[in-house]
């Protein structure tokens, strides 16, 4: 069955905690090349077609429950066969 | 008359009992009510406790926002019933757009309990009417996704229109805009807070105090407030 992947990051201007956690955690491990480490979610919906009004359907959902938009925005919604 | 005061229970709440005993100090009669439910049973003012609610999974506060129940509480807003939402709650009432603006996790990324100073920013809410504004108070704050944030120009609004309700004082727990430790909406009735005044009730179980220890009882008035505006309300 088709799986539609929505990704959901936090908003590019506000603090993420935990990427800025896990950033320390490579500077602390000598790791270095990675000025920034960001965090998001990743959402693995199987339907049972991925037309365009499931389609339709999915991108409100990722915009009213999935993301909350005051915090986060949706980067990408696709569909994986 | 006597307030009923109904305190609503999520799946993960822990403080709806102490929120249920906070009421019942204050000389209103607590209504324990179900998430799963669509019955307010005719309370007079809702309590939306705190916890973590559906485990805090997707963000903290967003499962709860949609339970069944809070279409009825929607509803009790928007006609005026007062409505503290506390910790867990507060954030299930900016999940609902009861309030605007959202909670992240700490800035310093760890859960965090202390007795919090805050100042008493608006006193004309129905939760807030025994306060007097300026007027400093002290509550236990425990809590992992505090740091309160909002657009720009959300900010301007809400302080240009005197919606923060509480700031904290001293000390920045959580990283949140401005200090702001608690919102109202414009009307008033609906109010949400990041700390904790049902812990706060009682001599011998709050905070400590330059009299006692434990002796810290200022979440009280947050509850009198309500059942002053209910009885106001009703004469």
């Amino acid at each position: 069955m088709p799986t539609i992947v929505v990704d959901v990051m936090p908003k590019a201007e506000l603090l993420d905690p935990q990427g800025k956690a896990v950033a320390g955690a490579l500077a602390r491990l000598g790791v270095d090349g990675f000025s920034g480490v960001r965090i998001g979610k990743r959402f693995e919906l199987t339907v049972e077609r991925a037309d365009d009004a499931t389609l339709e359907t999915v991108k409100k959902l990722a915009d009213e429950i999935l993301s909350n938009a005051v915090i986060e925005d949706v980067v990408g919604i696709e569909v994986v066969e | 008359m006597t307030a009923r005061i109904g305190v609503i229970t999520f799946p993960g709440s822990l403080d709806d009992g102490d929120a249920q005993r906070a009421i019942r100090l204050a000389g209103a009669e607590p209504v324990a009510l179900w998430h799963g439910s669509h019955d307010l049973e005719g309370v007079d003012a809702l309590v939306l406790p705190g916890g973590f609610s559906y485990g805090d999974y997707l963000r903290a506060g967003a499962i709860a926002a949609l339970a069944p129940i809070m279409a009825e509480v929607k509803d009790a807003a928007a006609a005026g019933m007062p409505i503290l939402g506390i910790c867990n709650g507060f954030q299930m009432l900016v999940e609902a757009h009861l309030l605007p603006g959202g909670l992240i996790r700490n800035a310093h990324q760890q859960f965090i309990r202390r007795d919090q100073r805050l100042r008493v920013e608006n006193a004309s809410t129905a939760w807030t009417s025994q306060f007097e504004v300026g007027q400093e108070i002290t509550i236990p704050l425990k809590n992992a996704d505090g740091g309160y944030i909002c657009s720009a120009e959300t900010l301007a609004r809400i302080e240009g229109e005197g919606l923060v309700a509480f700031r904290y004082v001293g000390v920045n727990p959580n990283g949140s805009l401005d200090d702001i430790a608690g919102l109202t909406n414009p009307r008033g009735n609906v109010v949400g807070l990041m700390p904790h005044p049902e812990h706060a009730v009682e001599p011998g179980f709050g905070p400590d105090t330059a009299a006692a220890m434990r002796s810290g009882v200022d979440g009280l008035a947050f509850f009198t407030s309500a059942v002053a505006a209910v009885v106001g309300a009703a004469a």
